[in-house]
């Protein structure tokens, strides 16, 4: 059979053509191979709300949808995207109201330093677009790939069940604070 | 921020394409599949193709065919989480389960099966950037001459760190490798080498293609258990995999274990196995012996996480609990 | 304009007696009436980090920057020979190359220990010691010509150990120290502890050993530098102490400092690995200097493990002991190993005893501290600093103790609790101590009294206490000037601006700033606009560590906001002809307290301000009470107030691999009062998962090849995969319980949250294992081998085995308040001091 040559190829230090959606926006733009899909994301287009903990796929800071599936952007070489839908923390948001989910981020103290957030907000996104009412476990299991220093993740998981909760028409679950010794613990 | 090297990327638009690309370039090139395993090592440095050839677009890579009565043959760029489910759960549950101990969920929704297969060997010596291994004068999987887990040895230690490696020796599934010469398949068995550098019998000119799962037999139980740090992330350091065919009064009919982890490729625990024929699993005692067996093919070496004494002395302890899972 | 300068304070030393601050309206005061604090309101600054607006310092960059490498010693520890650029600046985009010779000035975050350079100009002290920089065009570039920069090293022989150091005279890894390779050794007696012992009913000794871990923010460091029009070397770093970038960069580049700018993004986490001032930060302005361009450096995982400052690991022995169920002697020993540079390390040393006294009653105390140097990267300040170690060897002590006494060690310690306003043996000064409620929290909400030791074999339940400080008496660099300065801007809209050079690691600094003068001044919080971590646009502040921005930014935020208050009020009783004494600010209003339709807005009270007397603008500041001792050395150690924590851990241990999984916790904090409770409860769940992942896993271990073929001492595992942290699969829920006595000390009565909680974790694991098993782990991390290693002793124990011998210098000799003396040595004149060579 007489397939053509080669797609696409390029030299060491040519760019490549790169057409892909970011966050529902048609991109075009030329990239060196040796470019990860967060560098260009970062560099190339400016969208620095995907962070990078190690760029070795193993702190999930740089988390993004890549066609709707949670995908580590350290780990994707951007000239692997062409026709692919990207979406990042810029996109979870349609206007100035915050994503159900950022905003429980935000009152449930779910963010500290913030910069594991956006790869968190992403990865619990991709959680809740399955499975709006996901147990415990299943946040953990989803999360897994997620590393925070700050939160000990209790506060993560708080704010998962409540933007679920929004998500499935019902009210936000009010912040947890803790217990105040000598009255009656509220919350959990 | 950790760069990739520069390299020329080529993406084949169809698989006889592919294989000439890699026929034509050999070893200068690798096939790019998830690229979870080597984006991570070319950052590193630990492996600089030349040539990348990509293969995303290579849709019969990932085609799904069959099942549990005829057997499932799997696409290699069949992503580990699609593993994790659907037919292969279904027919299948031990590589199910050590698809989804791989890694991170990220790196399941991108990482494939084949490239787990074909993981490069790990080794603590090993995977580490070019600054830290030029700092010990480098090691012999990669630009030196010694192997620093075995200072007196000529091979190379490193270790075959695939999860779902050993599933797929104990179930017996088979491998396809395409290359301009044409195919050949072979059991996943024999992919393997031990040998921590020549790790796969697969040349550079191949491209593996697709995995083969035979038909669940009757009586067919399978597990999959993995040591590691934690629930998340980590690689094995050990796993075992077992596979029985049981009687209908619940005899071993035939076994097979395999240990991953623990050596430079899956290690195959015949004499656990062969004792297991002909016994039946409820009796503990014989879970016992059979694990006592099983872990003397374990030969950890000092360069995975944990302690090496430690991971000696617990093989025995979790491949009985891999045993007692078959019991159900 | 003048009146405000005029009525600025000099804060400076006080009298011991006259140290409290006196009451003063919104300080202390009680709960009700306050419209902010203390209410579960959203952060000032989460929704950018929500919606991934916030810049860290990676996020910035600028048009035409420049990248820089760093070129790393690959030996441990060597002469430097010779730093060849000629082949790396001839690679096509390389702009230039830095080496030793453009940087001939040390600099050293204490002024004891001016020993870095920039780059390395003589020797390498470690693998990773930056010997060049590489500037291109692009990063890849700057990478691809590092690696072609020769370096020749003639290497020496290297110490890789405590032991090794205190056994080697030569080679010197620094031609300083109080002996060759020990940078410090420090030696206090409060009291005669050996008689003590020799009269107690039973004397118990210890040897515990804390492995050194690292902070591991998921941010790596980077800074981005140019020089602006104006001539101003412009540094944006992400660094928890933009002054002390500020101070290294002027000495070590000898620039005049009104001409340097050093911006502090909110950091991606610090844990304490972010407050020194580190060699790219300097490198990079230097760089952005000779080129005229800006210059970028973004430091990769493994060089943020190679900039390190991370927990010290430290061997202890401790013995204590007890007459009457009672402490009347405990004696501490450690030593630390420091790694290559001195840190904060003179700091680190006296931490590991200073805070030794503060929570259970001892009536004499000694202490011997000792800081070598080793060829690894530099020890310095995490979360704790220097306390988490001598406190899990405390509290495993106590619990060992209190097994041999036959008493429930809950019931011991609540018993023997350092009263409330207490000077203790060293001098340290308690004022409110909540550990009593703390106990007796975790102890209730636990089940304490019913489970423990009934769970079963393999199940148990640990317990353990602590304290820490509020902030730190004495700074390590400003002497007596203030240690926080807080500026408020009013504008005629009712906006008010708060310039503060603090900076928000995360913990929530930028709120507790922005939340104060709302309080104070009756309007919104986020009519508040907060400009921080600045050294350009805010006073200075000591930065995001020692627990110290909310105690002492807090202070200053309150005077601040108290001058602004006054003014306004004068031009409102003016307007609304009513005193000023009636007026109430409450709502974005300003009015009579008896009439309470009679007022102005907040912002036309500005505007009455700003026609009476000029713009508004006020300041405030803060230092901290006179420290109570006295003696040399007893500056580290005093705060304004301690916060108190307890805990209780349970564990599921398996016998038969070790492995442990904990299953819970709970954890009662005295935190004066939380300013906000959902950032408070996020402050100690943090901290408590930060202390059990150092409990159960996480180690800054190194490996040295074989020495007959290399010399080769490498950190083990630079990486997040294999230097272990909890993931969501082993962090255990964590009931937190707040303990709230207003502190006088504390603005609105807070003390500190973000540090105390780790404390009392390792310790009561240590504790939970030895209910579940029965063994004893005198280490961290307790590490599935070791309980299987104690599990298989005939002691039942894994642990340390020796202690080394360490030269101990005569020891100052400090009576303890109830032994009379007045806080000073009896002995500090005659004891033969060595003094410090600072380094030329």
């Amino acid at each position: 059979m007489e397939a053509p040559l080669v797609t696409l190829q390029s030299g060491p230090r040519e760019k490549l053509r790169l057409a892909f959606a970011v966050n529902g926006e048609e991109r075009e733009l030329l990239v060196e191979p040796y470019k990860t899909l967060l560098e260009v994301l970062r560099e190339d287009l400016g969208l620095t709300g995907t962070k990078h903990g190690c760029e070795l796929g193993e702190c999930g800071a740089c988390a993004v949808l890549l066609d709707g599936e949670l995908a580590l952007s350290c780990l994707v070489p951007a000239v692997e995207c062409g026709g692919r839908a990207v979406t990042t923390i810029e996109g979870l948001r349609d206007g100035p109201e915050l994503h159900p989910l950022q905003a429980a981020f935000a009152d449930h103290g779910a963010a500290q330093c913030g910069y594991c957030t956006p790869g968190m907000i992403v990865a619990a996104r991709w959680l809740l677009d399955r499975k709006p009412d996901a147990t415990r476990q299943e946040i953990a299991d989803a999360l897994a790939g997620q590393l925070c220093r700050c939160t000990g993740y209790q506060q993560i998981y708080e704010a998962v069940e409540s933007a679920g909760r929004v998500l499935r028409g019902l009210p936000p679950l009010p912040p947890v604070v803790a217990a105040v010794h000598g009255e009656e613990p509220h919350g959990r | 921020m950790m760069r990739l090297p520069r390299f020329r990327y080529l993406a084949p638009a169809s698989l006889p394409e592919a294989v000439k690309v890699l026929g034509d370039l050999g070893p200068e090139a690798m096939p790019l599949a998830g690229g979870t395993d080597l984006v991570p090592n070319m950052k590193r440095r630990q492996q600089t193709p030349a040539n990348l050839v990509g293969l995303r677009g290579l849709a019969a890579l990932r085609a799904v065919s069959g099942d549990a009565g005829r057997g499932l043959t799997l696409g290699a760029m069949t992503r580990l989480a699609e593993v994790e489910r659907g037919p292969v759960a279904a027919g299948w549950p031990a590589l199910a389960r050590a698809a989804a101990t791989v890694a991170t969920p990220p790196i399941r929704n991108t990482a494939t099966l084949g490239g787990n297969l074909c993981l490069d060997t790990r080794c603590s010596y090993y995977d580490q950037g070019e600054e830290w291994r030029r700092s010990i004068g480098y090691c012999m999987k990669r630009e030196g001459e010694t192997c620093w887990v075995a200072p007196g040895s000529d091979r190379c230690w490193a270790v075959s760190s695939s999860d779902t490696a050993p599933v797929l020796c104990a179930l017996g599934a088979e491998v396809t490798l395409l290359s301009r010469g044409g195919e050949r398949r072979i059991p996943v068995a024999e992919l393997f080498a031990d040998d921590g550098i020549r790790h796969l019998s697969r040349r550079p000119d191949e491209l593996l293609t697709a995995v083969h799962l035979p038909p669940v037999e009757a009586g067919q139980r399978a597990a999959y258990v993995k040591l590691r740090r934690r629930g998340s992330f980590d690689f094995p350091v050990l796993g075992v995999a077992a596979r029985v065919r049981l009687s209908a009064g619940g005899t071993v009919e035939a076994a097979r274990i395999f240990l991953g982890a623990v050596g430079s490729r899956p290690q195959e625990a015949r004499a656990a196995a062969d004792f297991l024929v002909g016994r039946r699993l409820g009796d503990e005692e014989v879970i016992r012996e059979a694990a006592r067996l099983a872990a003397q093919v374990a030969k950890p070496m000092q360069n995975t996480d944990l302690t090496l004494g430690w991971r000696k002395g617990v093989a025995r302890e979790y491949a009985a609990r891999a045993l007692r899972e078959l019991v159900g | 304009m003048a009146d405000d300068r005029e009525a600025t304070p000099r804060p400076g030393p006080r009298a011991l007696d006259d140290d409290r601050p006196a009451p003063r309206p919104g300080a202390a005061s009680p709960a009700p009436g306050l419209a902010a604090v203390g209410k579960p309101l959203r952060k000032v600054d989460v929704r950018g980090k929500v919606t991934g607006e916030t810049r860290f310092a990676d996020d910035f960059t600028m048009p035409g920057a420049l990248h820089m490498k760093l070129v790393r010693s690959t030996v441990p520890h060597a002469r430097l020979l010779s730093v060849d650029p000629s082949a790396a600046l001839a690679v096509k985009g390389v702009r230039c190359v830095l080496t030793g010779k453009d940087f001939p000035i040390a600099y050293g975050l204490m002024p004891v220990s001016q020993d870095e350079h920039p780059l390395c100009n003589d020797k390498v002290r470690f693998v990773g010691d930056p010997v060049a920089a590489v500037v291109a065009a692009d990063e890849l570039t700057a990478q691809e010509a590092a690696a072609q920069v020769r370096v020749e090293y003639e290497p020496l022989r290297t110490i890789a150990t405590p032991q090794e150091a205190l056994a080697t005279a030569d080679p010197r890894i620094h031609d300083y120290g109080d002996a060759p390779n020990v940078h410090k050794l420090v030696a206090f007696d409060f009291g005669d502890v050996p008689a003590a012992l020799a009269g107690a009913d039973q004397v118990f000794e210890d040897r515990f050993f804390y492995q050194g871990n690292t902070h591991l923010p998921i941010e790596q460091h980077a800074a981005l530098a140019w020089v602006d029009p104006d001539g101003r070397v412009t540094i944006v770093s992400s660094t928890q102490v933009a002054h002390y970038v500020h101070k290294a960069v002027a000495r070590a580049l000898a620039l005049p400092p009104a001409r340097i700018r050093v911006i502090a993004p909110p950091q991606g986490g610090g844990f304490g690995g972010k407050t020194d001032p580190f060699n790219h930060e300097i490198v990079v302005a230097k760089a952005a200097m000779v080129t005229g361009r800006p210059v970028k450096i973004a430091l990769t995982r493994e060089e943020v493990f190679l900039c390190h400052r991370g927990r010290h690991p430290t061997l202890m022995r401790m013995r204590t002991g007890v007459k009457d169920g009672r402490i009347v002697g405990h004696s501490v020993e450690t030593v630390l190993d420091g790694g290559a540079y001195g840190s904060y390390g003179v700091a680190s040393v006296h931490y590991t005893g200073a805070l030794e006294t503060v929570t259970y009653r001892m009536d004499r105390y000694r202490f011997r501290g000792c800081r070598t140097f080793t060829n690894k990267p530099p020890c310095g300040p995490k979360r704790g600093h220097g306390t988490p170690q001598p406190r899990f060897g405390l509290e495993v002590h106590l619990d060992k103790i209190c097994e041999k006494l036959g008493v429930d060690p809950a019931e011991w310690r609540i018993r023997n609790a350092v009263p409330p306003d207490t000077v203790v043996a060293n001098w340290m000064r308690v004022r409110t101590t909540g550990l009593v409620a703390c106990l007796e929290a975790v102890v209730k909400a636990s089940g304490w009294r019913e489970r423990r030791g009934r769970l079963g074999r393999g199940r148990g339940l640990g317990i353990a206490a602590s304290s820490y400080m509020t902030g730190a008496g004495i700074s390590i660099t400003f002497g007596d000037l203030p240690h926080t300065g807080v500026q408020l801007l009013l504008d005629r809209g009712g906006g008010v601006t708060a310039f503060c050079g603090a900076s928000d690691v995360g913990q929530g600094s930028d709120n507790v700033l922005a939340l104060i003068v709302a309080e104070v001044l009756g309007v919104e919080v986020g009519d508040v606009k907060v400009v921080t971590g600045d050294t350009s646009l805010g006073p200075v502040d000591l930065g995001s560590y020692s627990s110290r921005v909310t105690i002492m930014m807090g202070n200053a935020a309150i005077q601040a906001a108290e001058r602004a208050r006054d003014r306004l009020a004068a031009a409102a009783a003016a307007k609304l002809e009513v005193p000023a004494s009636r007026l109430c600010f409450a709502g974005g209003r300003v009015f009579d307290v008896e009439d309470p339709a009679r007022g102005l807005t907040f912002a036309e009270a500005v505007q009455r301000a700003e026609a009476q007397a000029g713009t508004v603008g006020t300041v405030g500041s803060y230092s901290p009470p006179t420290p109570t001792p006295r003696y040399k050395g007893g500056g580290v150690g005093p705060s304004p107030t301690y916060s108190y924590s307890a805990a209780v851990v349970e564990v599921e241990a398996d016998e038969a691999t070790g492995e442990l999984s904990v299953e819970k916790i709970w954890v009662a904090h005295d935190i004066g009062r939380a300013l906000n409770p959902v950032a408070a409860r996020g402050q100690v769940v943090g901290s408590v998962y930060m202390g059990l992942s150092e409990a159960l896993m996480e180690e800054q271990e190194f490996r040295r090849l074989p020495p007959k073929l290399s010399r080769a001492l490498v950190h083990q595992a630079p990486s997040m995969l294999e230097y272990k942290s909890l993931t969501f699969h082993e962090m255990p829920e964590v009931e937190t319980i707040l303990v709230e006595e207003p502190d006088a000390m504390g603005p609105f009565g807070a003390k500190e949250v973000g540090q105390g909680p780790l404390l009392p974790i390792p310790p009561a694991l240590a504790n939970a294992v030895h209910d579940a098993l029965g063994i004893r782990v005198d280490e961290v991390p307790i590490t599935p081998h070791k309980v299987l290693a104690a599990l298989a002793a005939p002691d039942r124990r894994y642990g340390p085995a020796a202690f080394p011998d360490v030269p101990w210098p005569e020891p100052l000799l400090v009576p303890p308040p109830w032994e009379g003396g007045d806080g000073k040595a009896t002995n500090e004149r005659k004891r033969e001091r060595r003094l410090p060579g600072a380094k030329p």
